[in-house]
């Protein structure tokens, strides 16, 4: 079987593009790199027809003549689910925008709280009620920078 | 009418039932309850008939549309794919049940539900496909059916703290499936077809490099689909947010598909590599070790649940890396019960988030006074699921215990140590995660049905008791939330549907272990048959294509090859007790 040069080039540079705007935090550039990715990939699937022939159409190419009809249907299916999922991450990234202004992919509030743990307990031999409190420092110090609540979010819906 | 005609049923039925149920909307409750219930039970009598039929007489297959394989899909059940089908229906059912009492609960009625019941269904076909695929292509379609249905699941209510983990979610979803899409272009310029019983044929004619590298590339997509250790962060951070019926069906089932579909890949198209096979173990073990970890250092209960689901994936993935038929039999076991323990057990942090108002271990205590059968209801699971002697999750765990020891190389006795210490830590996780909730006197007062807002406020903070740390809750990123996005209605009795449903989940969890004997006979087979892979590609049948000066023909059904089957196929007495086993891996220090 052999490909075209050009088309594996091709594939490598939307698939590196693509890795590379997946790698940032900002949302619409992570739809970009998807989006990026996924033509990348139908592209190396178009490749895997082999070189191009006649259209597969009986009666009008001579069949030998036929290219492989099977990666172009495949590549339509990919397409139309990529299709749907970049509309749905698209609407994630405008909700994402409207609730906090920005629409940056954001840390998990129980992990920092996790990882802040260990100041929380050191924090517990001051006083009598303290883990509680320690907890609730760590849990301030994680709020400074972590998403309004799910009320903001919902009177601003209202 | 054959029990083959009934293959494509699970698929079909779901997903015109969730387009009727858009269709009408939010009118007629009761005609729109009964279709989703009906839906589901029709699936599960569907699921029960393809097991029975499947393992009375092999495979049953659908060639769709009657175009013959591999130029049209087929869907296949086998023992696996109708065993898989059969407990996810009874398991969609239950949560379904589940999901019209917290619905009606919090009075919701109106948008959040008119959207999440028809895509529950889309989801239930989703997963109904891809246990039934017989096709790599078609099987990428069933996975893309259930987490585009999972991607909207995620995200109901669109609250900030559901958009955060969705968009994580549906972005590792995203990679994982355009990395599957990737392997099946390698596949197919490799090999030319894509019917999973032709590819088993034409594999084999593969140079071995090629091969690993289809096999691993496959196996990296599929890995992040079920949590694998390296590519499992994503689940504890997307899980625990979602409503509970949501996180309980998508914990005991999507992970599971992407394990079923490893089970599939690695017996049928790439059995017996070595190298993948001792890869398996060592990703097996840190899954194991990494996630229980993490389980135990989670002071939240849903949290802590979401690691023990990362860890126990672990367990499977030992069971695939065995590739015996003890390994294989005990991993499928394995997976079916830990589908239902983990999915009673999210079940139950719903209901624990209803009575106390959060699911935090460091806020909420003695609720075995207030709700005793609820301490009941997760006392039973989380047992199972560490693996007390009576229960499913003990057998299967000895299953894969014995498998290890029958392979005897140093690495599956490392297993086996693993999966021992990983059940221990299980058990303190569970343990330490009752006690306090259920156990310990109660640390802050229980909000009650007066102190919470009444259904129609949407300040939810309001609901949290004065006194206490539950005011600083304004970041709180695991609270309880409906499904469509406001805090539950908490406190005041507890809907009998919801009680109902996580009960049945219970009952149906005990009744492996009543029902071993019978259900280990069903897993046994099941091996046998997977390791027996004549059997699968000589029930589909893929033609041969002829190349002629014209282009193709079809011609006779492929024959199977000398020496295509690994197992003592001639000897199908299934056996537990442990012996000489028929074919022993090479390599292998008895």
């Amino acid at each position: 079987m052999s490909v075209s040069l050009v088309l594996a080039i091709l594939v490598g540079v939307l698939v590196a593009g693509g890795v590379v705007l997946l790698l940032e935090r900002s949302l619409t550039r992570v739809l970009l790199g998807a989006v990026l990715l996924g033509n990348g990939i139908n592209v190396m699937i178009l490749t895997m027809g082999g070189v191009a022939k006649e259209a597969p159409i009986i009666g009008e190419n001579a069949q030998a003549d036929q290219n492989d009809p099977l990666p172009q249907v495949m590549i339509l299916t990919a397409i139309v689910i990529t299709f749907a999922v970049t509309a749905f991450l698209l609407a994630l990234a405008y909700r994402s925008w409207q609730l906090q202004g920005h629409d940056e992919v954001q840390d998990d509030v129980e992990d920092r709280l996790v990882a802040t743990r260990r100041e929380a307990e050191e924090l517990e031999d001051t006083g009598a009620d303290a883990d509680l409190e320690a907890a609730q420092d760590a849990r301030a110090a994680v709020e400074e920078t972590a998403s309004p609540d799910d009320d903001a979010a919902i009177t601003r819906d209202a | 009418m054959s029990t083959a005609d009934l293959v494509p049923l699970p698929v079909v039925l779901p997903l015109l039932a969730a387009g009727t149920k858009f269709a009408i909307g939010v009118r007629w409750p009761r005609l729109q309850r009964a279709i989703s219930v009906g839906t589901l039970t029709a699936v599960l009598v569907v699921a029960v008939l393809l097991l029975i039929a499947a393992d009375r007489h092999g495979p049953q297959v659908a060639a769709i549309g009657g175009w013959q394989p591999p130029i049209g899909i087929v869907l296949v059940a086998d023992r696996l794919s109708a065993l898989m089908l059969a407990i996810s229906a009874a398991v969609t059912l239950c949560v379904l049940v589940y999901s019209y009492g917290q619905g009606s609960a919090d009075e919701e009625e109106g948008l959040p539900l008119a959207v999440f019941h028809p895509t529950y269904l889309v989801l239930a076909a989703g997963i109904s496909n891809a246990f039934l695929a017989g096709d790599l292509f078609n099987l990428y379609v069933g996975f893309e059916i259930l987490l585009v249905a999972s991607y909207v699941l995620i995200t109901l209510g669109g609250t900030a703290s559901r958009i955060r983990s969705g968009t994580t979610y549906v972005i590792v979803s995203l990679l994982s499936s355009l990395l599957f899409l990737a392997a099946i272009g390698l596949v197919y310029g490799a090999t030319g077809t894509l019917n999973l019983a032709d590819l088993a044929l034409k594999l084999r004619e593969l140079d071995p490099d090629i091969r690993l590298v289809l096999e691993l590339s496959l196996l990296l997509a599929f890995g992040i689909k079920a949590a694998v250790f390296p590519m499992s962060a994503w689940l504890p951070d997307s899980y625990p947010t979602a409503p509970a019926p949501v996180t309980a069906v998508f914990a005991g089932l999507l992970t599971k598909v992407g394990v079923y579909a490893v089970i599939r890949t690695e017996t049928l198209l790439f059995p017996d590599d070595d190298r993948v096979a001792a890869l398996l173990m060592v990703i097996a073990l840190l899954t194991m070790v990494v996630g229980i970890l993490g389980a135990v250092a989670q002071t939240d209960v849903k949290r802590m649940l979401s690691f023990t689901l990362v860890s126990h994936i672990g367990y499977m993935i030992f069971g695939v890396a065995l590739g015996s038929q003890l390994g294989l039999s005990g991993a499928i076991f394995y997976a079916i019960h830990h589908i239902t323990i983990q999915t009673t057990l999210f079940l139950t942090a719903g209901m624990i988030e209803r009575v106390a108002g959060s699911t935090s271990s460091e806020r909420i205590g003695g609720l075995a006074k207030t709700a005793p059968l609820l301490a009941i209801l997760f006392f039973l699971p989380a047992m199972n699921l560490a693996g007390i002697p009576p229960f499913s999750g003990f057998i299967g765990k000895v299953a894969l215990i014995e498998g290890g020891v029958q392979d005897g190389s140093w690495l599956a006795w490392t297993l086996v140590a693993g999966s021992v210490v990983t059940s221990l830590l299980t058990l303190y996780a569970v343990g330490k995660a009752w006690s306090r909730v259920f156990w310990r006197s109660p640390r802050v007062s229980l909000p009650t049905r007066d102190a919470a807002t009444g259904p129609g406020t949407l300040a939810g903070e309001a609901a949290a008791p004065g006194p206490g740390p539950a005011r600083g809750g304004a970041g709180e990123d695991v609270s309880g939330a409906t499904i469509g996005g406001r805090d539950i209605t908490r406190g005041g009795r507890m809907p009998r549907l919801m009680t109902g449903a996580t009960a049945a989940l219970v009952v149906l969890g005990l009744a492996f272990t009543v029902f071993a004997g019978p259900l280990t006979g069903v897993t046994d087979r099941a091996a046998v048959e997977l390791r027996d892979r004549a059997g699968y590609v000589r029930a589909v049948a893929p033609v041969a294509l002829l190349r002629t000066p014209d282009g193709y023909v079809i011609g006779p059904p492929a024959t199977i090859p000398p020496g295509f089957s690994d197992s003592g196929a001639d000897d199908p007495a299934p056996r537990r007790t442990p012996g000489p086993r028929a074919t022993p891996t090479p390599g292998a220090t008895p």
